[in-house]
């Protein structure tokens, strides 16, 4: 039911674009716009969500020590999961959100004839999430040569590398099937597992499909629909020097494309989709593992009422007389 | 062992699916059952601690006597707490419902409930924090998965965050270190706002702040307790030994949970800390007044932990020690190790902790200038300071149980292992996924324990008992040695029901055993008062 509402929600999306520009014809709505105010939308809410986790302090020192902390210099420590230095927080984060360390340790419980548990290393979901945002990165990074002319000959090797598979399938790169196939994945294992069908809201189904529609309508506008790249290119670098202009014939699939595409900036930083920059602010991975050695400040600290010692032996001073414990005042 | 009425059979209590039901969770729905909930706390005591709306009530009844603003109060609890705590605003946020915790949650493993999972125990609080907090909540309702804070939302919240040990295993395997635990202090917090406490946490908060420890044991008792110690270790060993009390000026304050001085089988590590510190002549004390290593005040809220943590610095302050050793306990350590210095330092009375017999300075604990016994003894043996006989633990085949919060809040792993391999000659672990960081708890932590609550405190050990039993089976293990007194407590009674042949010891009780003591009667018993096995013994393993 909550797949379903997101897909109707993904759907109408589309065919407003659709109509916009094939029945209506607002394509300088739809090309420049709608893009530069979800830009614009997306920058300037990204830094304030950042801002406002950024300024909510952080009042005890609790990170998830995942290894032998540091104390005796013969003991073997955990430089990384339980980090005891600024490198070994970085190199934790950089694990975290490069590699999906946490991720990776994940195994899936079974209860068996109703006597025992077993565990089992369960490492699809790491390899799903994995595949899918490293080929995201990879397709952000092939689209920015849009913006840049010349293309640097770097991002051409990159480009060659990710088509290697074109002699087979024209047009077609190893990041468009790979990004296909983890987010398929992440679409059905939340339809089928039941307990990831349970904790799922229409807003996990909405961003999947978001996702989708851009990298499906992506993928057609290159192959089935071949669209003009060199009109794409045009609008493109006239909107990155602020002079955009809407070259002619570039097909009302790309519209939906870009305009899904833009939906899903402007929604970022309203959505769960914030995970990417929350984890650089996660307390629990980006602290160092060294609270007995250096003070941590609450900066909201207070006093609190005590017990103190004299209220305590003023309340038990015959108690502690009678056997013998020495006393403050006699 | 109170059981509930009806006693369950370990094949009913495992009848249990991990497949949650079709219908949605949003409509709150709890239901109260017997043996699954801890009673409510007291008025009395809610009142000694000038908590606010105390009055005697039942949470299995409809009328649960709320202030008439109370939603009011929560949502500015709530509030304040986002502006005062950025992981409960970021953990709020980022979660994407992945469900690699799902399964990662002993309550969930043992019970089945989905709620358990730990997304859902946050999405419970989320939910109301997305109706009264966020754009998209506030316009799409149920769409946005939010929902209106209502008595039954705040009864499902009674429910599960008391169904939650704060123990931290989810946050070790979440892509965002989202840590449940601090999603259940917070609600816990908000629920305090209102009246709502649960008495096995409120009760021995009160007794913890009037006597000094949690069992509300008196200086007397606390005196005549640590004697008959004594006198059980000149029993075993034939040696008198000394336990200074309130002495002023001694070197070290020690400080121990006090069930150590009070509960079994504590009291055999009781034993042990004492026997170690006569035979290497340690100038130290104890405190009747900082009677307390424990803080159940941290399963209440922040300001409680503070309240009854400041007891420990004011204490070492007014002996004029020079540092303090700490016994063995868990949540105490994740209190001491990441909260102590932030809510009551700095120590700058005290001097970096520095061992009088090794001359080891503990470099990790130069601020809070407070060491881990574990830590200490290990550089001990280490520096071959103590003369040890491993066979004296010879009719032990062990296992190690790490605790929650010194495993995931401190990282202390290897020095209890250090200590139990130079203590003892039979040592095995659990499977790699039920140790170390990714240990489970023994069910009972973070003021669960009490009696009332057996049912799901069986259900949230049965992961923990289910890798004792393994290492049973393949190894003869009859042993569980763990660094924690609330284990030493309720690890009893969930092995008896899942693996009755295995019992529980603290790590001091096995260096007792080890210690060979200068003039030391030739040990016919062990700690326990129970024969030692001959020399011989070690040729049946």
């Amino acid at each position: 039911m909550n797949a379903l509402y997101a897909f109707f929600a993904v759907a109408l999306l589309m065919l407003v674009a659709f109509f916009g520009v094939w029945g209506l014809g607002w394509n300088t709505l739809f090309a420049v716009m709608i893009p530069y105010a979800a830009l614009a939308i997306f920058i300037i809410g990204l830094i304030y969500r950042v801002v406002k986790w950024a300024r909510a302090p952080v009042p005890f020192h609790i990170p998830t020590t995942c290894g032998q902390q540091k104390s005796l210099p013969w003991i073997k420590s955990d430089r990384i999961e339980s980090p005891s230095s600024t490198m070994g927080v970085v190199a934790r984060m950089a694990m975290e959100i490069l590699l999906f360390r946490s991720l990776f340790r994940n195994d899936k419980v079974q209860l068996e004839d109703k006597k025992r548990v077993t565990f089992q290393g369960n490492r699809v979901l790491w390899l799903g999430g994995l595949v899918f945002h490293w080929s995201l990165l990879i397709i952000l990074f092939r689209h920015s040569r849009l913006f840049m002319q010349p293309v640097p000959d770097f991002m051409i090797f990159v480009r060659d590398i990710d088509g290697i598979l074109q002699g087979l399938i024209p047009a077609v790169f190893i990041t468009d099937i790979a990004i296909l196939m983890a987010l398929t994945y992440l679409f059905l294992r939340r339809v089928v597992f039941p307990q990831v069908r349970y904790i799922s809201l229409p807003s996990d189904y909405f961003a999947l499909f978001l996702l989708l529609g851009v990298v499906i309508l992506g993928v057609l506008v290159k192959t089935a629909w071949k669209v003009d790249i060199e009109g794409v290119k045009v609008l493109a670098m006239g909107m990155f020097t602020f002079n955009p202009v809407v070259p002619e014939g570039i097909g009302p699939a790309f519209y939906i494309h870009i305009f899904l595409a833009s939906v899903l900036l402007a929604y970022f930083p309203f959505s769960k989709l914030m995970h990417g920059p929350g984890i650089f602010l996660s307390p629990t991975r980006n602290l160092i593992n060294n609270s007995r050695a250096v003070r941590h400040i609450n900066p909201w600290d207070y006093p609190v009422k005590v017990h103190t010692y004299e209220e305590w032996e003023d309340e038990f001073r015959e108690a502690i007389r009678g056997v013998g414990l020495p006393l403050e005042k006699e | 062992m109170t059981m509930p009425e009806e006693k369950l059979k370990p094949e009913e209590i495992l009848d249990i699916s991990y497949t949650p039901p079709q219908k949605d969770w949003i409509k709150p729905d709890v239901k109260f059952k017997k043996g699954s909930f801890g009673y409510a706390a007291q008025g009395k005591h809610l009142k000694y601690l000038d908590l606010p709306n105390p009055r005697d009530w039942r949470p299995q009844e409809d009328d649960w006597q709320l202030p008439e603003d109370w939603e009011n109060i929560i949502v500015k609890g709530i509030k304040e707490r986002l502006g005062k705590n950025r992981a409960f605003q970021l953990f709020l946020d980022v979660c994407v419902r992945c469900g690699a915790c799902a399964d990662k949650c002993h309550f969930f493993i043992g019970s089945g409930d989905p709620k358990n999972m730990p997304v859902m125990r946050t999405e419970l609080l989320r939910s109301v924090y997305r109706k009264n907090f966020t754009m998209a909540g506030k316009i799409l309702g149920k769409l946005a998965g939010a929902r209106d804070l209502s008595v039954d939302v705040i009864k499902e919240w009674y429910y599960y965050f008391y169904q939650c040990t704060e123990c931290r295993r989810c946050s070790v395997f979440c892509p965002y270190g989202i840590d449940t635990c601090e999603i259940t202090m917070m609600g816990r917090e908000l629920l305090s706002l209102i009246g709502i406490n649960a008495n096995w946490v409120t009760e021995p908060v009160a007794n913890c702040f009037r006597t000094g420890n949690h069992l509300g044991v008196p200086p007397h008792a606390f005196k005549t307790s640590i004697d008959s110690a004594l006198e059980d270790i000149e029993d075993v060993t034939g040696i008198k030994v000394d336990a200074p009390i309130n002495k002023k000026g001694a070197e070290i304050l020690f400080i121990t949970p006090s069930a150590d001085y009070f509960a079994l089988p504590h009291w055999y590590t009781l034993m042990g800390y004492l026997m170690l510190f006569h035979e290497i002549g340690l100038d130290y004390t104890w405190s009747a007044y900082a009677s307390e290593g424990g803080n159940f005040g941290f399963f209440q809220s922040a300001e409680m932990a503070k309240r009854l943590n400041a007891k420990i610095y004011a204490e070492a302050k007014r002996l004029g020690v020079k540092w303090i050793l700490g016994g063995e306990c868990g949540h105490m350590w994740r209190v001491i190790h990441q909260y102590m210095d932030t809510y009551n330092g700095p120590a700058d009375f005290l001097e970096e902790p520095v061992s009088p017999i090794t001359g080891t300075k503990f470099e990790n604990a130069r601020s809070t200038k407070m060491v881990h016994i574990c830590e200490f003894t290990a550089d001990l043996i280490h520096n071959n300071k103590l003369k040890l006989d491993p066979s004296r633990n010879d009719k032990w085949r062990l296992t190690f149980h790490d605790s929650c919060n010194t495993s995931r809040g401190m990282g202390l792993l290897e020095e209890p292992r250090y200590v139990i391999n130079n203590t003892c000659n039979n040592f095995f672990e659990m499977p790699d996924n039920t140790i170390r960081e990714r240990t489970f708890c023994c069910g009972s932590g973070a003021g669960l324990g009490s009696d009332e609550n057996m049912e799901m405190r069986l259900r949230g050990g049965f992961p923990r008992a289910n890798a004792v039993r393994y290492v049973h089976e393949e190894h003869g293990v009859n042993l569980l040695s763990c660094i924690c007194a609330i284990d030493r407590a309720t690890l009893p009674p969930l092995l008896e029901y899942w693996v009755p042949e295995v019992q529980v010891s603290g790590v001091h009780e096995l260096v007792g055993n080890a210690l060979v003591m200068k003039g030391e009667k030739e040990r016919t018993t062990d700690l326990r008062g129970e024969p030692l096995n001959g020399k011989e013994g070690q040729e049946d393993v």
